[in-house]
């Protein structure tokens, strides 16, 4: 189970990595004549065994978005050229479509590689903010005690109470809703964050409270060292909850990332990522003729499940949904 | 107990006003305000005219003021969006999203309550496929849920796609329009409650197995108290105490994850409508849904708790003391 999901979500992180080498099209082209054109299906028969060839797609109905393939010229798969594993004559018309297009004509598995990219970093820079700041947080409350303890725990409880989704959609609708991807990022792993750290928190709170009884800590404060140096020595004790904490973390910013996005306040919607692209099945006509543009779902879903096949082989708890 | 209920009343309280006001100033401090949406041929009077009619030329801190002391009387002011009252059209929304909410609630703990006892019970292959099931449902969250179920109704046209009433709701008889509504729900309820379901069914599961290692149990065994008797008498009502302690935050999620599902089947509750507002900087608007929301949150996290004290007479005790 749990070397399952690792590799799942390793699989992902190199496709992530490789997107401009896996993409058979850059994620910008518009194929003028393929708005909407379904895969390109693959062929590897005709009379015996040959190489793997496709057929261009013709349309044959704009307004009803149909296709049909043009069966005079079979195009062969080109592997390993300019700097692609695999890819057709996009020049001549001809473009591999793994995933189909969307509206503009835009490969839409080149979308969906490189949207993880954008997708999966946001949500580990968010997450690692969210660790930093909880475990900072967490530390100095469980190691202080006393007041300031109650206090950052009783901020922390609050923190925790407040339905994340509604705050941090407040918090983004209030900025100008027009933004450069860059700032968008930023805002985003900000506001994720905030929303990250109170579980951090609260649990590194409690290993600390409960290592700062132990006889190490004792002789650490007995030799002369300050509240800092303890807590260096202290921390490491906490590393195991932080991995799993910060694996719970990202399939969760990745959806927030998604369902921001989604509704219009996330990334600018030429800048592809798994949110923007799901934009686009907004319209439930679309998705029964194009089911394909749903294809930026099976990445979520491979990202949860993944999380959720490692943290169920720890015996934690299953990443909590919809928070 | 009172105390306990003191206290939650209390903090009730503070979470209402602390959220209405923030989402007040924070609309109020935010670029822009409503008198974009007047279009660009608005003439000076007329800004000027609706920032006067919203208060907006008035500083943030005397507007609160004004606001919350209008707000203490259930005087919400008015909605620029919708020309109404902010406090009838927030009621009605959020009755709406409150009826998706205890449908899926109480569909989610069916579901989750039944499988659990299945899976924590037995090792068979219909365990198991029940097992893979909900491992799979809890991976897809309500935003993935909602679009792929749309997909689905939409494809087959088993259901209606979106909305809570058809287009005609307006000249139906009560019934047939409850039968409407009633036909509108499947949709947006599965997609909110079963990834919730899935969580309940691995706690029970979970629990379930640990209940059966308590000496009660084995004492009940030596009875001869036959194997089911055994689940539906004795080791369930232990194993509840688990899905119990997760209401609270389960209530929580359900009204994030409501949003999402609400924007996507448009269903005309609370999370759209405080979406709408926000978009326009309609200001009086946000403050109502904010304060309506953290009402509802604070009701749940109450059920949850009370519920928490019923099922366990360690929790009440633990209060009492």
């Amino acid at each position: 189970m749990k070397r399952a999901g690792i590799a799942l979500l390793v699989t992902v992180a190199f496709a992530a990595l490789l997107a401009p080498y896996l993409a058979p099209n850059p994620p910008e082209r518009r194929f003028q004549n393929l708005l909407y054109a379904p895969p390109t299906r693959i062929y590897v028969r005709q009379a015996g065994f040959r190489p793997p060839y496709i057929y261009e797609w013709r349309v044959v109905n704009r307004l009803e978005r149909s296709f049909r393939e043009s069966r005079v010229r079979p195009v062969p798969l080109r592997w390993f050229t300019d700097g692609r594993l695999v890819t057709a004559e996009p020049d001549n018309g001809a473009p591999l479509l793994l995933l189909g297009a969307d509206a503009y004509g835009r490969d839409v598995f080149a979308r969906v590689v490189y949207g993880s990219r954008l997708s999966l970093a946001l949500a580990a820079i968010a997450a690692i903010l969210a660790l930093i700041v909880g475990a900072a947080i967490g530390a100095v409350a469980g190691y202080a005690g006393g007041r300031l303890d109650d206090l950052l725990s009783r901020v922390s409880e609050f923190v925790l109470v407040l339905p994340s989704m509604y705050v941090a959609l407040a918090l983004r609708a209030v900025m100008p809703l027009v933004l450069p991807a860059s700032t968008v990022f930023i805002l985003l792993a900000l506001i994720f964050a905030l929303f990250g750290w109170p579980t951090v928190a609260r649990g590194v709170r409690a290993i600390i409270a409960s290592e700062r009884q132990r006889e190490y800590t004792l002789a650490a404060r007995a030799a002369g060292a300050g509240p800092v140096r303890v807590l260096r020595q202290l921390l490491p004790a906490a590393r195991g909850y932080l991995t799993v904490q910060g694996s719970l973390l990202i399939p969760a910013f990745i959806l927030a990332e998604a369902t921001m996005s989604y509704v219009g306040l996330g990334f600018p919607n030429s800048t592809p990522t798994w949110g923007t692209m799901l934009q686009d099945a907004a319209n439930v006509t679309l998705i029964v003729d194009a089911p394909w543009i749903l294809a930026p779902a099976a990445g979520i879903f491979a990202v949860v499940l993944a999380v959720n096949l490692i943290v169920q082989g720890t015996g934690r708890g299953l990443v909590q949904l919809g928070k | 107990m009172t105390a306990f209920l003191i206290r939650r009343l209390l903090f009730a309280i503070v979470l209402v006003v602390f959220a209405a006001s923030a989402a007040l100033l924070l609309t109020r401090l935010a670029p822009g305000d409503l008198t974009s949406q007047l279009g660009p041929g608005a003439t000076q009077a007329e800004i000027a005219a609706t920032r006067a009619r919203f208060a907006l030329d008035r500083g943030p801190l005397a507007q609160w003021v004004s606001w919350a002391g209008r707000a203490a009387t259930f005087d919400l002011g008015e909605s620029f969006l919708y020309n109404r009252p902010v406090a009838p059209l927030v009621r009605s929304a959020a009755l709406n999203t409150a009826a998706l909410a205890i449908v899926a609630l109480i569909t989610a703990t069916v579901l989750g309550l039944a499988c659990g006892m299945v899976t924590g019970s037995r090792h068979d292959a219909f365990s198991a496929l029940i097992r893979s099931a909900s491992f799979i449902s809890i991976s897809i969250p309500p935003l993935l849920a909602s679009l792929l179920l749309a997909f689905v109704a939409a494809r087959t046209g088993w259901l209606p796609v979106g909305g809570m009433s058809s287009v005609n709701a307006g000249e139906m008889s009560w019934l047939t329009w409850l039968s409407d509504v009633a036909w509108h729900l499947p949709l947006p309820v599965l997609a909110l409650a079963l990834p919730l379901a899935a969580t309940f069914e691995r706690l029970q599961s979970q629990a379930l197995a640990e209940a059966f290692q308590q000496p009660f149990v084995l004492a009940a065994v030596a009875r001869g108290v036959p194997r089911t008797g055994l689940i539906l008498r004795h080791a369930w009502r232990v194993s509840l105490r688990a899905i119990c302690g997760v209401y609270g935050i389960a209530i929580g999620a359900l009204l994030s994850g409501s949003f999402v599902v609400e924007y996507i089947t448009a269903w005309p509750g609370l999370g759209r409508l405080m979406y709408e507002a926000l978009r326009a900087r309609d200001i009086y608007l946000v403050a109502g849904c904010a304060a309506m929301g953290s009402f509802f949150l604070a009701i749940g996290t109450l059920a949850g708790d009370l519920l928490l004290a019923v099922v366990d007479p360690r929790v009440r005790e633990a209060d009492a003391a």
